[in-house]
Order: structure tokens, then sequence, then C-alpha cells
């Protein structure tokens, strides 16, 4: 069992501070949903976990299992078992899917220690017939021409490869038409399990229908002002932000 | 085909200059006794020492003394090319230089990091020790024999172009400097001057080699001569691929190496010539490469070039007969204090003539990547074809390409198409890469391999598996 424990971070880009003051903790088994409007922090505090070299840590701290991954490069974060899903994935071009995970795996073994290609490849299919991709899929270059619902797709099969204890998942159903959004969500209800928590990032709640979490924040300019269980996803969905924004601001 | 078997094992020991490791990084001191020896500097003197030593027939020994009047009478090409030539001091240079004995190093003199490269090439023990110059001839002679004695069944010659010239002067003689004549440029004339090493080729009419032929050190020690000259010629319907080099570095204490490269394809015929070169950080690489294509002949280059100070290379083709096709595929990789300048020459002499270039170069820190390709299409001439693609990968903010394309197309009965691209790997790239476990030097190994892996698959197996690695390498030390 593991813990990612968010303790009163600050975040900034440039000058601006995006993120103030959140805490949260997730441990492994748990999904939380943190909704909120456009603008809120929510993906700026999902890159400063991951290590994104643009978005400055302030004040506060990340722990994974009690242990600070502050100073840790963003590739070691990762390889500590913290995954970004992103809203936006870079093309990688003349990298094909399968030698991308390849060499990710690999980056994951000790030093002398080769990949065994045969079983690499026979995990590969098996997690890409568990998520319905076409095998044909993994000899494209990474996120290269691909649509929207591929580029989704793409970055939940390296989450099931990569096996990671945290998953950041941001915006994933973003530019997802409702057939692509189930074919996601279906995927991360088969990672989901008692190795792995999910920080599932979303501006719509549409997306809590087919991924039930199990808590829920709203995130308002830079801060947590709410926390529930799913049916407070749903009351956002009837009444708004509006009314969140006025309970806080009365607050 | 010889009947002296003692003189080729002696020739090949002799002229093998790999005659150590770059000592400003060694910092060892390598003492050598070389049984011929030139001295330094250039003068007509020594154009008759290598002439005697070789035992060449007079009218060899003439088209080396004019030759160096040319090399004299030529300034260096600075208008348009890089005033680090100025750099080369030919007086200090040995221009022929032959190992009678083993050198003296040892295993455990050679330093630790070129120690590591090799075991990260996954370089055979073997060849190892020679590639530093603890051995002076790799001993493969046995291996070499057996290609040889394999391509002869099919009459094919293939033997080190001294021997060539000495066995077979009626072939050698009349396409030798036809297609690079002395005077195409100061380097050229150099070569012609001085040359020793290299191979020589001639394939029979239709007979197609099915093994690519290789001259590299694994095969033929000679192969790596500071002016090597290499003839291949393909008889009509003839088909064969030649590798030369390998990607393990070459460390030479000799600064200047000036190859000249003539490949012939006569009606029909087919010629691949492959190159992968990975000089070290102290060497001049000036090369002259050209092939003549015939009618419906085709004669494709591919050439990757790694390392070196300075590389000038274009290779060539002369599109002679009718339908005949040419292609140039190149992948420069310019590394801190290095300096690509590669291209090719596409010469549009018959109709219906079809020539591709597909360039790609990488430059990493303060690397300079140049490409510099002609393309010419005269007015009198119809059908013709040109398709060029220059792309450029920038690793780092300081990294500088430069391209200069001469497309001269005359009349209109053409068609001729150029593409040219900058891209650099984006810090998004490579904080993607990165979030998924890569460090930052794998991150941007794994994209400077994608970015050449159309061009990288088609080198053979080996060799694009070998180029993998030293890119690994290579780009290790560009991030920080």
């Amino acid at each position: 069992m593991s813990s990612l424990e968010i303790r009163n971070l600050h975040v900034s880009t440039g000058d601006k501070e995006i993120v103030k003051g959140v805490s949260l903790t997730i441990n492994s088994g748990e999904v939380h949903a943190i909704m909120g409007p456009n603008g809120a922090g929510k993906s700026s505090m999902a890159k400063a976990i991951a290590g994104h070299p643009d978005y400055l840590i302030t004040e506060g701290e990340v722990l994974l299992d009690a242990k600070s991954v502050l100073e840790m490069e963003s590739d070691e974060r990762a390889r500590a078992g913290i995954f970004l899903a992103f809203q936006y994935p870079s093309e990688v071009p003349g990298v094909s899917i399968a030698n991308f995970l390849r060499a990710a795996i690999q980056a994951r073994m000790a030093e002398g220690e080769e990949i065994d290609a045969a079983a690499y490849y026979k995990r590969l299919y098996e997690k890409m017939d568990l998520l319905k991709i076409d095998r044909k899929f993994t000899s494209r270059s990474v996120n290269e021409g691909f649509s929207g619902g591929e580029k989704k797709r793409s970055e939940i099969l390296q989450m099931a490869m990569l096996e990671p204890r945290f998953a950041l998942m941001d915006e994933t159903d973003s530019g997802l038409d409702i057939d692509a959004l189930k074919i996601v969500a279906e995927g991360v209800n088969h990672l989901r399990g008692p190795n792995l928590g999910v920080l599932l990032i979303t501006h719509y709640q549409r997306l809590l229908n087919y991924i039930v979490p199990d808590h829920v924040h709203v995130m308002i300019d830079g801060r947590l002002v709410k926390s529930g269980d799913r049916t407070l996803a749903l009351e956002l969905e009837s009444k708004g932000y509006g009314w969140v924004k006025k309970e806080f601001a009365n607050a | 085909m010889s009947d002296t078997p003692e003189t080729d094992t002696l020739e090949a020991t002799m002229d093998n200059p790999v005659s150590g490791i770059d000592q400003s990084s060694g910092n060892f001191k390598y003492d050598m006794t070389y049984d011929f020896d030139a001295g330094t500097g250039l003068n007509e003197r020594t154009v008759d020492y290598i002439s005697s030593v070789k035992k060449e027939a007079r009218w060899l020994h003439d088209f080396r003394q004019s030759a160096l009047k040319v090399f004299e009478s030529k300034p260096l090409p600075t208008h348009w090319a890089t005033k680090d030539l100025e750099n080369i001091n030919f007086d200090k240079i040995r221009y022929y230089l032959s190992q009678g004995q083993k050198p003296k190093r040892t295993w455990a003199e050679v330093p630790d990091d070129i120690k590591a490269t090799f075991e990260r090439l996954g370089i055979p023990e073997q060849e190892r020790k020679f590639l530093a110059g603890v051995e002076a001839q790799f001993d493969s002679e046995a291996a070499y024999s057996n290609i040889k004695e394999a391509v002869a069944k099919q009459g094919v010659i293939f033997m080190n172009s001294t021997e060539g010239l000495r066995e077979h002067p009626e072939i050698f003689r009349k396409f030798f400097g036809k297609v690079i004549p002395t005077g195409d440029n100061k380097f050229s004339a150099l070569n012609s001057a001085v040359f020793s090493g290299g191979s020589f080729i001639y394939v029979p009419p239709g007979v197609k080699v099915s093994h690519p032929l290789q001259a590299y050190f694994r095969i033929n020690a000679e192969s790596f001569g500071q002016f090597e000259r290499t003839l291949i010629i393909a008889d009509e319907g003839a088909e064969l691929t030649y590798m030369e080099g390998c990607t393990a570095p070459k460390f030479s204490t000799a600064t200047l190496h000036s190859a000249v490269v003539e490949l012939v394809a006569l009606k029909g015929a087919k010629i691949q010539y492959i190159t992968v070169q990975n000089w070290s950080s102290n060497v001049f690489n000036l090369v002259t490469k050209r092939g003549l294509a015939h009618e419906d002949a085709e004669i494709k280059w591919i050439d990757c070039n790694i390392g070196s100070r300075l590389t000038m290379k274009y290779p060539g083709v002369v599109l002679k007969g009718r339908k005949s096709r040419g292609e140039v595929i190149s992948i420069a990789l310019a590394n801190d204090g290095q300096h690509q300048d590669t291209g090719a020459k596409m010469v549009h002499a018959a109709d219906e003539t079809t020539s591709t270039v597909v360039s790609k170069s990488i430059s990493v820190g303060q690397g300079r990547a140049t490409y510099r390709g002609v393309v010419h299409i005269p007015r009198h001439l119809k059908g013709c074809k040109n398709n060029t693609e220059c792309d450029a990968l920038l690793i780092n903010t300081n990294s500088r390409t430069d391209t200069y394309p001469a497309i001269t197309v005359r009349g209109d009965h053409h068609k001729v198409q150029h593409e040219a691209s900058v891209s650099k790997v984006s810090a998004e790239q490579i904080f993607y890469m990165q979030q998924r476990g890569l460090t930052e030097g794998q991150a941007m190994s794994l994209s400077v391999n994608g970015f050449i892996n159309d061009l990288a698959r088609q080198f053979p197996m080996e060799y694009s598996v070998e180029l993998k690695r030293l890119i690994d390498l290579e780009m290790e030390g560009s991030v920080g």
C-alpha cells in the first residue's frame, strides 16, 4: 500500500502563482477526481507533481510513501511510480510505440539487465487486446498523426505497460466523443485496483459516469474548496460551479 | 589471383596507418618504428618515394607527379568552404607511413574511456585491440580470402588498389581518374599524388554479387588508409553492394584523411556504396566520391558521417546514360567542435534521368552541420527528375545548421522538387519522454534515432544497430 501526499502545494509558472496551497492524500486503490473550471490550476498541479520544468513548486511538499520527490528529476519520479497521462501528448517522430515503451521499460531495469523481447511483446499484445487496440498501432510513431481518441488510448496503453503506483490523468476526456470516452474509461477501469491510485482531472462530470471516483474535489482559483463523494460531482453538474464559488466566497 | 601471397599480407600490414590513439586525449607516449616512412611534408621526392616503395609503373609515377603539381597550384576552396581548412599544416603531415613492426603498446595503456567506448559499442575483443593500436592488424585474412574466393568464382575481382594496379592494369587504367579527374579539386589532386590503399573491384557483365563486399577493418586493414583510392566497376547488367568503414571510433594520429572513390556502372548495372564513418575529433576528412551511371544504370550512395573535426564530402552521380538513376542518402551528426559539411552532387547529362537526395543532419551542442547540394539539369535534356529533401535537427540552442542547395534546371520538361526542414527537439517532447522514465540523455537519443529512423533502416542490420548505439553514446554528453 502506497500513498501520494500533497501538502500545502504552491505552484508558479513565470511570475504567476497558479496553485495556492493544496493538500490532498491519495492512497493506493483510491480514485480521486479533481473538478474545476478552466484556469483553476488543476493541470498545473499535475505537471508540477510530475516535475515539469516550467512549473515551479514554491512552497509545500509532495511525498511518495512519505519520501519527498521534489529533489528528483522528472524521469526519477516516473520510475518511482508517478505517471502523468497528458492532456496534449507530444509527438515523437520516427519512434514507434513499441520501441518507445520498450525503451521506457528498459530504463526501469538495472544496469546490465536486458529486456526479454518475446515476453515484452506478449505482454504488450495482451494489454492491447484488453484495451481493444489494433496491433498495427504499435508500429506507428508515438502520437504522430494520431486522432484525439488514439492519443488518449496510447496514453492508457503506456500506463498499462508501465504499471505506475499513481496515475495523474490530465483532462483525459478532453477531445473525445462519447464512444472514445467509453473505451478510455473502460481501460482505466481495467487498470483500477489495489495497487494503483488515480488522480483524475476533469472539467466535466461526464467522465465520472464511466469512471466512478471514490472522492471528488472542487478546485477554484488554485485551491481545493470543497470535497465530497460521487454525489458532489452530480451536484456540480446540475448547479454548475457558480454555487461552489459563491459558497467559497461567503466562507 | 595473386602469386605472391606473402606480399599481400605484408602490404596490408605496411599500409595500415591506424597508428595510434588520439594522443591529446590519451596523453601517453607511443613509440613506433616505421619500416617505410616518407617523412613529413610533401614534395616531388615524397611522391617518388611512395611510387618506388610500391614498385609502380612509369605511367603511374608520372600520374602522381603531375597530380602533385595540380595540388600545389590549386588554392584552398575557402571562398566557399570553411576557413578551418587553413589550419591544415601540409608540411607536418606524413603522406606515407607503413608499419613494419607491431606496435609496442599494451592493452593496459589504452585509456579507460576508449575501452569503455568499445565496450558500449560491443566491439569484439580482438577488434578492439586492433582499433586501439595494440595490434597492428586484425587477423582476418581467412575471412577476406573466403570472400575473395567466393566472388572469384563469379569472375569478380576484389582486391586492394595496389594489387589491382599491378595485376589488372588494363582494367584499372581504363577507368582510373576518369570519373574524378585529378584536377577536380585540391584534395582529389592530393589523393592522386599520394594515394595508397583502398579497394579495386570489377564485376563482370550480368554478375549479381549476392553478399555485400566489405572493406573495413574486419576484412582488409589496408582500407583504413589516409589517402585511399577506390575504384569499382560494374560491367553491363552487373550488381553489387559495397560497404566501407565501421561505427567504431577510429583513433588516428594522422590528422588529414583524403580519399577518392570512383564508381562506374555500365549499361544496366547497379552499384550501392555504403559508408559509415566515425573519425576522432582531430581529423580533417576531405573526401571526393563520384559515380558514373551509363544507360539504365543505377548508383546509390548511402553515407553516414559521425565525428571528425571537419568532414567535407558530397557524393555525386553523373547521369550519363539515358534513364540512369542516382541516389544519395546521407546522415551526418556534428557534435561539439565538429563540422559536418556534406551533401550531394547530381549532374544530369542524358534524357529521362532521375536523381534523389535525402539528407538528414543532427547538430549537437556547438556542432555545425552544413548541407550543400548541386543539381544540374541542362536545357537540351528532356524528362529529367530530381527530388531533394534535407532535414536538419538541432539539439541545443547553440547548435547550427546551414543549407546551400544549388539547383540549376534549364528547360521546361523536367520535374524538380526540393524540401527542407529544420526542427528542434522541443522541451515539451523531452519532458514527455522523461515522464515515461527515460533520462534526458536517453530521451535525446531516442529522438535522434527517431529522426533518422527511415534512413537508418536502409543500412544493413548490423550497421543500423551499431549506429543506434553510437548515437546513444554521442548524445550522452549533450545534456546537462
